[in-house]
Formats: C-alpha cells, sequence, structure tokens
C-alpha cells in the first residue's frame, strides 16, 4: 500500500502530463505484478464492489475521533469528500503495516459476508495501521469514486512505454469484462486475446468543431450524418453468442432486448458501433424517455411498448472475426450498407446527409432539432477508427443550444476540487410573480467567475440547511441547454436536458428574467 | 456596560473610549498585529507593540507621532482601565490584547498559534473572565504537524527541483509566512530570491532588529541564469501573473494552512501545498479556551458558528461575533492571496511587483 500511497501522492502533487507517466512508470516498475493489475483495473474505472456502507463508516469515524455527528457532518461539508474526512478527523495510527495493495483490497472484499460488528472491529483494525495517505487510499477503495487525476488514456500511455507495447492495442485489451480476481498481470497483457468473446473495441470520440466548418477543407472529402441524441454503444457477434456495450464500458445486453435479433440477423464475427435510439413509428423519440426507461429495474411489457429501442449503426470495426479498423471509412462504411437490410426495425443505418457545399450542410443542420438530432457528425471519408477522443478526422458540429435567462435561489458546496466552495447553483423563472426553481446547473463559469459567485453567496446568504444556502435572489444566468422535456417529478413541470451556465448576466436585472411561459412555449414548439 | 463591546466599528471599549483592531476610523485604536484586517488606515492614535509599529507605519502611511509602542507585558492605564499586550506568536510582534478593569479580566486574542515558528516571540497563555477567540481553522480536520516536518519537505521539494533544473517558487504571504519561511529553510541548499513586496517587507523587519538570512530581491535586470537551483519567495498574489513566468521552468509551492484540504490544493495549481499555518489548529483553539479558564467565550471570524457550538456542548457558554476580520473563510481561500489577506494587500503586492 505504501507504494500505491506514494503513487498516488506523486500524482496529486503534479498536474504535468509528462509528471505523471513518469509516476506511472516507476510504479510499474517496481509494484509487484497483483499490485500492477490492481493499479491498472483502478485507474481504468474498475472497482471492487463495495462492502461496507458509508454511514456506517461515518459513524465508526466520528466515534472513534470522539466527536458528535453534527461536527463530524459539518467537516464532511467542508472538506466535501468522505473519504478525505475519516482521514482528518482519525487518531494517528499507533501501528504500521506492509500490507501490499492487492491485501488491502482482499481485506476489503472478505468484509462482505461479516456482521456490521466484525466489520467494524476490522475497519477500525486498518484505521490504526495505515499512515495518511494510505488511510486514504483506503477509504477510497470502500468508498468508491477514486480519481487519481490520471485518465484512462493516460495510464496506457504509461503502460505502453512501460511494457513496450503499443498504445492502441493496450487499450483494446484493457477493454470489456475482467476483473484481477481472474486474471494475472501477463494473462491480461498476453497476446492471445482471442477467448473473450464479448471484448469490445475502444470507442473513437469526436471533438466539437470549434473553428469555421470551411477550415475542414473540401467537402467531397467529408461524411455527415445526423448526430443522434442516444447513448453510444457496440454490439458485438462472436461464437452465436450477443453482447451490447455502452460507452461507460458496462455490458448492457440484459437491457434492450429489442436487440437479440441481430444475433442471427448478423454474420458471425460482427462489431457495430453506433447509437442506442428510442425509436417508434420510424422516428427517434427524445432523449429523455429512453432516461426513463434505464431508470427501470425490469422493463415491463408497457415500457418496452412504449419506448422501444432502435440501433443506428454508423461504423463497422469488426468484419468477419477480421478486425477492419484501418480501413478507410468509404470501405468500412459500403461493408456496413452491405449488411443493413432495408426498413428493419431495429437495426437502421445512419443515414448520410447529402450535400455539396457547406453552406448546404448549414442549412441541414439547422433542422437537425426537427429530428430529434444535435447536430451532424462530420467524418473525413478516408479516415480510419481510432481509439480514444482525438482531432482531425471526426468532428461533432452541434446546433445551438436553447437558452433562458434565470434567476438564481440556492448554492451548494461542490465536491472534490470544488469542496467548500458554492458552485452548484438553482436556478428559477417566474411565474405569476414569484420564481418557481426549474432548474440546477453546475458547470461553465469560469474559475474566476466561481469565486465571485461563491463570494456573493456568503454574503448574501438567507438561510442555510446543511451544504445549501438559499441566496437573495439578485443574480441572473444565461442557462443553454439541449432540451426540453415534460417531467412529472419536477416542481416546475419541465426537465431540461444538459443544463448548464452560459453566461453570467450582470447587466440584467432579476424581473427581466425569462417565465415558465416561455419554457412552455419551447416544450409545446417542439413538440409541433 | 460590558468592558468590551461588539460595535460595527470594531471591539469597543466604553470606559477606557478606545477600539481593538477596529475596521472604520476611530480615535484611539489599539492593533494587534501588523495583518490589513486588522491594522486600518484613518484612526488617529495607533497603539501596538515596537515591532508593530514600524509595519504599520510602513503599511498605512502613518506619522510617527500617530503611533505609539508597548512592550510585551507592560501595562497602559486609561481612564481606569489596564491594557496590557502579550505574545500571540502568529507573526512578529503580533499581540493578545488583555483589558482589566476592577478585577474583571478580558483577552482579545487577535490571531494566533501556540506552535513555535522560530521567529514569532512565543505564545503566552493568560487566564481571564472573557475570552475573544479566532476560529480560522475551528474544525477538527485541521490538524498542524510540527512545522519541523513541513521544512523537511520543503527542503527535499527545493534539492530535487534543483536536481532536474527547475527554480523553485514558493507563495506564502508577505508579512509573517515569507520570514518564517526564510528563517527555517536550509539556507545552504541555494541562494534566495524575494519578490518586491517580501524585499519590502523584510527590510521593514529587520530595521526593526529582525535577523534574516541574505536574500535578493528579483529585479527586471537579472539573467534567467541568475535564478539556476534557487528559491524564490512571492506572495500569493503573483501566483499566475506574469510576473512569476520568468522562472520558467519552476515548480509551484504555496505554504498555507488551507493546503491541509485535497481540494483547495488541487483548486490553486499549485505542484506541492505545504501546510504551514499562523493560525492554532483545532487542538491549539480548544486548549486555549480551556486554559484560559474563561466562562464566556466569543468566537470571532473563521468557522465561528461551529466552534461556539462545540464549547456550548462542552459546557463553556460560547457565542459567535460578526467582525470584519478576514470577511468569510471563502474569502481568504479564494482571493488569490491567502490568510489574512485583503483586496487592498493584493494590490500592494501587485503594485509592489511593478516597481
Amino acid at each position: 500500500m505504501k507504494q500505491f500511497a506514494q503513487l498516488f501522492t506523486g500524482l496529486d502533487q503534479t498536474t504535468k502530463t509528462l509528471a505523471k507517466i513518469k509516476a506511472l512508470v516507476s510504479y510499474f516498475e517496481t509494484a509487484s505484478d497483483t499490485d500492477k493489475l490492481w493499479a491498472i483495473a483502478l485507474l481504468s474505472h474498475r472497482r471492487p464492489r463495495r462492502t461496507v456502507n458509508t454511514t456506517l463508516l461515518s459513524v465508526w469515524a466520528s466515534e472513534r475521533s470522539g466527536l458528535p455527528a453534527w461536527l463530524f457532518g459539518e467537516s464532511h461539508h467542508i472538506v466535501g469528500d468522505l473519504a478525505e474526512t475519516i482521514t482528518l478527523l482519525l487518531p494517528a495510527p499507533t501501528e504500521v503495516s506492509d500490507g501490499s495493495l492487492a491485501y488491502w483490497i482482499g481485506f476489503i472484499q472478505q468484509l462482505e459476508p461479516l456482521t456490521i460488528e466484525e466489520k467494524k472491529e476490522k475497519i477500525l483494525w486498518a484505521w490504526n495501521r495505515l499512515a495518511h495517505t494510505e488511510r486514504f487510499v483506503f477509504n477510497k477503495l470502500i468508498t468508491g469514486g477514486f480519481r487519481m487525476g490520471v485518465s484512462q488514456q493516460l495510464m496506457v500511455k504509461a503502460l505502453a512505454r512501460y511494457t513496450g507495447t503499443e498504445e492502441s492495442v493496450l487499450a483494446h485489451k484493457l477493454m470489456g469484462q475482467w476483473s484481477p480476481q481472474q486474471t494475472t498481470f501477463n494473462e491480461l497483457l498476453a497476446a492471445n486475446d482471442g477467448h473473450d468473446t464479448s471484448k469490445p473495441y475502444p470507442f473513437y470520440l469526436a471533438y466539437a468543431l470549434e473553428d469555421d466548418i470551411t477550415t475542414l477543407g473540401e467537402p467531397a472529402e467529408w461524411f455527415a450524418e445526423h448526430k443522434w441524441d442516444g447513448i453510444r454503444g457496440q454490439i458485438i457477434v462472436r461464437n452465436g453468442e450477443l453482447f451490447v456495450w455502452s460507452r461507460g464500458e458496462e455490458l448492457v445486453t440484459d437491457k434492450y432486448p429489442e436487440y437479440e435479433s441481430l444475433r442471427t440477423l448478423l454474420p458471425e464475427g460482427t462489431v457495430l458501433d453506433g447509437e442506442i435510439l428510442p425509436y417508434k413509428e420510424g422516428r427517434p423519440l427524445p432523449f429523455n424517455q429512453l432516461q426513463t426507461r434505464i431508470g427501470r429495474k425490469t422493463l415491463s411489457a408497457r415500457i418496452l411498448k412504449d419506448v422501444p429501442v432502435a440501433f443506428i449503426v454508423y461504423d463497422i470495426l469488426e468484419w468477419q472475426h477480421n478486425d477492419i479498423r484501418e480501413w478507410s471509412l468509404t470501405e468500412r462504411r459500403k461493408t456496413l450498407e452491405s449488411l443493413c437490410p432495408p426498413d428493419h426495425p431495429v437495426l437502421r443505418l445512419s443515414p448520410l446527409v447529402d450535400f455539396k457545399t457547406w453552406p448546404e450542410l448549414a442549412a441541414a443542420r439547422s433542422h437537425a432539432r426537427e429530428l430529434f438530432s444535435e447536430g451532424v457528425m462530420l467524418k473525413r471519408k478516408s479516415s480510419v477508427y481510432r481509439n480514444g477522443r482525438r482531432r482531425g478526422d471526426w468532428w461533432k458540429w452541434k446546433i445551438d443550444p436553447y437558452t433562458v435567462d434565470a434567476v438564481m435561489l440556492y448554492a451548494m458546496r461542490g465536491h472534490g476540487r470544488r469542496a467548500n466552495l458554492y458552485t452548484d447553483y438553482t436556478f428559477a423563472v417566474w411565474d405569476n410573480g414569484t420564481l418557481v426553481p426549474f432548474t440546477k446547473a453546475y458547470s461553465g463559469l469560469t474559475d474566476e467567475e466561481i469565486r465571485q459567485v461563491d463570494r456573493w453567496v456568503k454574503q448574501n446568504t438567507l438561510e442555510r440547511f446543511g451544504p445549501v444556502r438559499s441566496v437573495k435572489p439578485e443574480l441572473v444566468f444565461e442557462i443553454a441547454f439541449e432540451g426540453i422535456a415534460r417531467s412529472s417529478r419536477h416542481k416546475s413541470g419541465i426537465a431540461l436536458r444538459f443544463p448548464r451556465m452560459f453566461r453570467w448576466r450582470k447587466d440584467k436585472p432579476v424581473q427581466e428574467a425569462n417565465t415558465l411561459q416561455d419554457l412552455m412555449q419551447l416544450l409545446e414548439a417542439k413538440n409541433d | 456596560m460590558a468592558l468590551l463591546e461588539f460595535t460595527d466599528r470594531g471591539i469597543c471599549c466604553p470606559q477606557a473610549g478606545v477600539y481593538l483592531d477596529p475596521w472604520k476610523p476611530v480615535p484611539r485604536a489599539l492593533i494587534t498585529h501588523g495583518h490589513s484586517d486588522h491594522a486600518h488606515a484613518g484612526h488617529e492614535q495607533y497603539l501596538c507593540t515596537p515591532i508593530t509599529a514600524p509595519v504599520i507605519r510602513h503599511r498605512l502611511g502613518l506619522t510617527n507621532t500617530a503611533v505609539q509602542t508597548t512592550s510585551y507585558g507592560e501595562t497602559v492605564s486609561i481612564n481606569g482601565v489596564q491594557f496590557s499586550f502579550h505574545p500571540a506568536g502568529h507573526i512578529p510582534g503580533s499581540a493578545q490584547i488583555r483589558v482589566e478593569y476592577h478585577g474583571e479580566v478580558w483577552v482579545f486574542t487577535g490571531d494566533y498559534k501556540r506552535q513555535q515558528d522560530g521567529i514569532s516571540e512565543p505564545f503566552e497563555q493568560l487566564t481571564c473572565h472573557t475570552l475573544i477567540t479566532e476560529s480560522t481553522f475551528g474544525l477538527p480536520i485541521y490538524r498542524w504537524i510540527p512545522q519541523t516536518e513541513v521544512f523537511d519537505d520543503v527542503n527535499a521539494w527545493w534539492a530535487r527541483n534543483k536536481a532536474e533544473g527547475k527554480v523553485s517558487v514558493i507563495a506564502g504571504y508577505t508579512l509573517g509566512k515569507a520570514q518564517r519561511i526564510l528563517k527555517n529553510i536550509d539556507v545552504a541548499q541555494g541562494n534566495i530570491f524575494t519578490h518586491g513586496a517580501v524585499d519590502v517587507m523584510n527590510q521593514v523587519l529587520r530595521d526593526a532588529g529582525l535577523s534574516l538570512p541574505p536574500t535578493r530581491r528579483v529585479t527586471k535586470e537579472m539573467r534567467k541564469s541568475e535564478f539556476e537551483g534557487a528559491l524564490v519567495i512571492c506572495p500569493p498574489s503573483a501566483v499566475g501573473s506574469p510576473w512569476i513566468r520568468r522562472f520558467m521552468p519552476f515548480s509551484l509551492g504555496i505554504a498555507s494552512g488551507w493546503m491541509a484540504l485535497r481540494g483547495a490544493r488541487r483548486r490553486r495549481g499549485a505542484d506541492r501545498g505545504f501546510v504551514l499555518s499562523d493560525h492554532a489548529d483545532w487542538r491549539e483553539l480548544n486548549d486555549t479556551v480551556r486554559q484560559s479558564g474563561a466562562t464566556k467565550v466569543y468566537v470571532t471570524h473563521g468557522y465561528s458558528e461551529i466552534f461556539a457550538q462545540w464549547l456550548t456542548e462542552n459546557g463553556i457558554e460560547a457565542a459567535e461575533v460578526k467582525t470584519q476580520y478576514e470577511g468569510e473563510l471563502g474569502e481568504i481561500v479564494e482571493s488569490g492571496a491567502q490568510e489574512n489577506t485583503t483586496e487592498s494587500e493584493i494590490s500592494t503586492a501587485a503594485g509592489e511587483a511593478q516597481e
């Protein structure tokens, strides 16, 4: 654990990519294979199962520190992270431990069948032999949400340097379902990965186009498609089995029984990339209907009928068991077209937007919202399928968001990097002379603006409710969002998609903020 | 009439007609220390310790006659009220103010810490009936480690930067923190440079009799090569300014009690956060209250509401008082400067930087 704590400190103490890679490489060089394997798992979001609930952890920690629960709670609000709060509040350890990372993870896993009292005893025992950072890491392993300031891509880069294997090859090996308990470091990185039939490919992700569209050069070199507002997914058919992966590297086959028919429709050894989209009567449904469906534990016949999904396919990565990501998009697209039967209810080829000039494409894009699309995707015809988020060959060109001017009513403390700062706000619009809250937003402000708003919040608080403060209704922000839908769960009757602060309207008096009627009009206009 | 009262000008002693660390102009002000949220301009008469006097003269542009001094432990009698200044351990010259009248004793701590820092006169524990204490770090999450350990880390960081060909830039408050760093760092490791604002303050304190290791002020004419392997001490306001870029490649360290929290550390974009505070931590605050024997405690700036509630639950009558010391906590953390720094302080530092 000491080594891993050291790695953690090393990563935490720098904001520079090169220094982080260096710290990772030196960890890989010195750590045991089992520890390496766990480190890779943790840095690719594979967390051990949670075996102790966080409420109990809080209770034990405040007991052990001799603090009343309210004071523990206040401390937690200020620190903004439970694992860190516990680390700071516990008395210093009186013992030491040489246990490895794998040892402590095993220790946590073994807690699962124990009674609460037994768990408590074990946890207190552990707390008393872990030094500061080790204790923090240990708590993080239990509570989850472990962020070490290292993206998976960066970790892969460091691993590539350490093993001498190419990054893209490594990235693929680390995909899919594996767990440090069922494999070894060498097995994971071994050349033969054929035995895992479910293994997906890393997704190729596009950046948003910020420059003028004409900077892309000749329109003839590009394909354009609609950017569908669903969930990015990969469908795999191998050895007579079907697997559906979401972009979050989650295996979601069971969630979409509609796709079962593709198991026989698609030839053996096929991997498709596309969008899981709610789709009914020949057209997409708003995304929030899919969200409702995802939220359900069991899929009732009713929900399957109300919100059926289609797979809008736009790329093919494996064909007849061959990895064809190095083919040009033109070739891949041709292969894909040969696979998709016309008018299939579930498998739908993402249509190309027809355009000869950039202004023509811009015109098509302006109609995107009517199709429940978020804009257009631009893909260079000659492009290979790369992994991760890359610039150059794929771009998303989104339509401008909706915006409304809203008044801040509540502010809540943020977490992590934003701990002890008021960064999460609730906004309201006017409805017959009163302000009705309708959305929260967390992002969009610069650090400097956050500091200013934070200070303003502290000076203009009306009431405190734990980490939340109600504030004088004086600040107006322009809120941007991608979609709007009816919602029975919200008091205002509406729910927004991707709300964020677009601008701080220091020039706008509160009276001139938008009204609930304005929002209702947007909603109706959209449903026409 | 209470011996001390909380007014919108500051803490007032009506019997003596004086104010302690007032923030609005008053005829007679008793000043605990030179930080700008405690020593404001505009008063007619100032009373403070001999080390604080040149500091506030310099910072507030006061005439010699406007500032009177009193040494630690001396008694000054004003209309029957006896005032005395006692070491607070916060920064050089900092004091707690003891007020006695007809056998009733109040103590105003100002800002203080109990850990010895090697540069400030060590904190003196006083006893009193009523205590007015700060609570900047009045939460149990704040627990300082001995400063020798912190300086071991700072020295090691400096040595490593030097080996990697980087300049070590450390940010700390101009008055107090900068000199504390200077006094405790291993000066044998290399040259030490200071930002103009720090240099000016060093000079004021050297003139007042404080001994500090030799330093060089960073000037425009200096060549990059002169900074190789050196340590540069600057105010927090210099972080992110064009001034700091000339040291590239450099590693940035920030020395502050706020660095105890990971979130605060990451926000500041520093390579290293050194937990070095000139305020009392949770345990020190509690020790001070308990050992003062006070039966009534007023808690000023910091986590005052929480600390007051904690004391009340532990059988000590305590209340939060609103003062203008440091405004709200977040302001100090996020204002770009840190402990005890206000807007005017930042502009002073920035102004000096441009000289």
